[in-house]
């Protein structure tokens, strides 16, 4: 009874990560029809942005709970701009071309963030570069020295895994009789029921909300009746990038390991939780999130462990052989 | 005539190139004939991604798992029968015998490893494809890693030295012969129906999901072969040769060459594999430039180089340029 209460516990904490990515795929999916390849890379982002932040702010020597909360904002509004801008340049000039051009550009985004950011250090290249430029009497153009001042000195990271410093003191709580809690999985579970909660209220209690169903009903129509669709479509990418950001910081609280591909399989693994909640619904994907949480934490705990990764693409498979709408999608005809 | 020639139209490829094949691997030298391989394994990956990527209209980027399968299935063939002779035969042909039963094999389990991801994933719309193929091309490798009679993380070492410019240059004779064969036959049509149109597709009565899961098929079988080829040259097979970064290599070299264009992708295979070799210095950047080619290629010119046209197709008239009644456009 123990072990299962543990294996709730974590596969909680787990679906809840799901869930807050599974999200920005289901959001995204609902406004454009597009499967955001890079989702997955702009969670990476998010735990390296924290990262650069937290080491700037020297969290690690002196942690307190202000420079947490700057983290997090910090990181959320990197998210946000990124959001924005791969919408912006890769995917708007490509809205009204056929579905496949933009299939290929995001994957081209998702392996451009995630091999770019093993690139070795970009300042430390400048430099060279500004070493040779001067061999020749020449000067680097002061945009470009002063963007290299402005990074962080090992941006990007290079393909080795950094470690995520600790935000705050970690304290371990034994309850009922053996299961472990820690003060991470409660903080991280109850921010993201505020901001799932948060996102509720958003989608379908304000006027963005209104207009985002609006267009993910139907676009056009949309559109005719006033509603500036590129707006709502620029901001429904920078929500669901800003909830890849907190799932990413939520995730380096408690694995500090972070690395370039760390998105790769946390993406995979949310879409796989968006098909199974119905993509394009917001409901769906947080339902999907938990369930694929709980059933990956129950298979690796009772069966073996080395499953664990199957079973995202085991669900996948079953539910597009047998509900390929998912839970809550509601069936479509293709019309022409 | 009309027969005879239908019957003779895929075996005189083969005919006319066997003794030219022959002719450069006696001919040339250790190391371009390392790069003739290269170049070889790469034309028939692209070629046969090019089945579906480009004629089908679907999107897979999970090819190198394929591969992957193709290549641990005639590894272990190879390995498997290393002492044994086949009775009555010289020890070279029966070798070589061996050889193309285990490539045979190869394509094989490749085709119904394809079956298995394809069935699911090709019932919906490409975009699935895309992400469960990157998905199983994953859970391969995991399951590789895993797996004690596949060596894990090490591989199998040891293969015989078995492929060359020779066994090479008829594998991309029978993907191109294929391929062509295909994409002009009524098989073909049905796809190219599918690509242009799949609800108009159809509606016309063409079994949709049956012809791409055919097509993924035909592709997967390809990729096995090029696996079972590049492992016998090297005569090493990893887990670590058959990421991602591998598919995503065949998919670039089908969009810059032109989705739907066999010539694009034999000419753009040629180029990269080149290319690359060339540019090895340059290794931690080949995937951060092979990204951004793919972004630009897509906001400037979506359709590749030659597009769905083959090159003769582009070039003057009196170059030997046609402009095929009955080709695929």
């Amino acid at each position: 009874m123990t072990e299962f209460l543990q294996h709730v516990v974590n596969g909680l904490s787990l679906g809840t990560i799901y869930a807050l990515i599974a999200l920005g795929y289901t959001m995204v999916y609902g406004v454009l029809k597009l499967i955001n390849f890079a989702h997955g890379d702009v969670y990476m982002v998010g735990a390296f942005a924290g990262y650069y932040i937290a080491t700037a702010l020297d969290v690690e020597r002196s942690p307190s709970l202000p420079k947490a909360v700057a983290v997090f904002v910090g990181a959320m509004a990197v998210c946000g701009a990124l959001g924005w801008a791969i919408e912006r340049f890769a995917y708007r000039p490509l809205r009204n071309r056929p579905r496949l051009t933009s299939l290929i550009t995001a994957i081209g985004v998702s392996f451009l963030l995630e091999f770019g950011f093993q690139l070795p250090s970009l300042r430390a290249q400048g430099e060279a570069f500004r070493g040779v430029l001067e061999g020749w009497g020449l000067r680097l153009p002061a945009p470009v020295a002063g963007v290299l001042a402005v990074l962080p000195d090992n941006f990007p990271p290079g393909p080795t895994p950094r470690f995520f410093p600790e935000p705050f003191e970690r304290v371990d709580w034994t309850v009922l009789g053996g299961v472990h809690v820690s003060n991470y999985d409660v903080v991280s579970l109850a921010v993201a029921v505020v901001f799932m909660v948060a996102l509720q209220l958003i989608v379908y209690r304000t006027k963005f909300g209104t207009a985002m169903r609006a267009v993910s009903y139907d676009s056009r129509v949309a559109g005719l009746m006033g509603i500036p669709v590129s707006r709502i479509i620029s901001g429904t990418f920078v929500l669901g990038s800003v909830l890849a950001a907190v799932a990413a910081l939520l995730v380096a609280g408690s694995r500090p390991r972070i690395d370039p591909i760390m998105g790769l399989m946390p993406g995979l693994k949310a879409f796989v939780a968006a098909v199974f909640g119905g993509i394009g619904s917001v409901p769906g994907a947080m339902v999907g999130g938990l369930v694929l949480g709980f059933s990956e934490e129950m298979v690796a705990g009772y069966t073996v462990s080395s499953f664990r990764d199957g079973i995202a693409f085991a669900m996948l498979i079953l539910v597009l052989l047998l509900r390929p709408e998912g839970l809550f999608g509601r069936v479509s005809a293709e019309k022409v | 005539m009309g027969r005879l020639r239908l019957l003779l139209r895929p075996v005189v490829p083969f005919a006319v190139a066997a003794p030219m094949l022959w002719g450069l691997q006696v001919l040339a030298p250790q190391d371009v004939a390392i790069i003739l391989v290269a170049i070889g394994v790469n034309v028939i990956l692209a070629v046969s991604l090019n089945v579906v990527n480009g004629f089908t209209g679907q999107f897979s980027i999970g090819h190198a798992a394929f591969m992957a399968v193709g290549a641990y299935t005639a590894a272990l063939i190879t390995t498997g029968f290393r002492e044994v002779q086949i009775a009555h035969l010289p020890v070279g042909i029966s070798d070589a015998v061996i050889f193309a039963l285990a490539l045979v094999a190869a394509m094989a389990v490749a085709s119904v490893a394809g079956l298995l991801v394809g069935i699911p994933s090709l019932r919906l719309r490409g975009d699935y494809l895309a992400i469960v193929t990157l998905g199983f091309g994953e859970i391969i490798r995991v399951v590789i890693e895993n797996t004690r009679a596949l060596g894990q993380a090490t591989g199998i070492s040891g293969l015989p030295a078995a492929t060359n410019v020779l066994w090479t240059g008829m594998g991309v004779v029978a993907t191109v012969v294929m391929a062509r064969r295909l994409l002009v036959s009524t098989q073909g049509r049905a796809l190219l129906a599918i690509r242009e149109d799949e609800v108009a597709a159809e509606a016309m009565g063409i079994d949709t999901v049956g012809w791409k899961v055919r097509a993924f098929v035909i592709s997967a079988a390809f990729a096995g072969l090029a696996g079972g080829l590049l492992v016998h040259r090297i005569m090493l097979v990893t887990p670590r040769m058959f990421t991602f970064v591998k598919s995503m290599e065949v998919v670039v070299m089908v969009v810059l060459g032109g989705m739907g264009s066999i010539t694009g992708s034999i000419i753009a295979a040629t180029v990269l594999t080149v290319a690359l070799e060339w540019l090895r210095g340059l290794d931690q950047y080949r995937m951060v430039i092979y990204s951004i080619l793919l972004i630009a290629l897509m906001l400037t010119r979506p359709t590749g180089l030659f597009g769905t046209k083959e090159i003769w197709d582009t070039l003057p008239r009196w170059l030997g340029g046609r402009r095929a009644a009955g080709g695929a456009r």
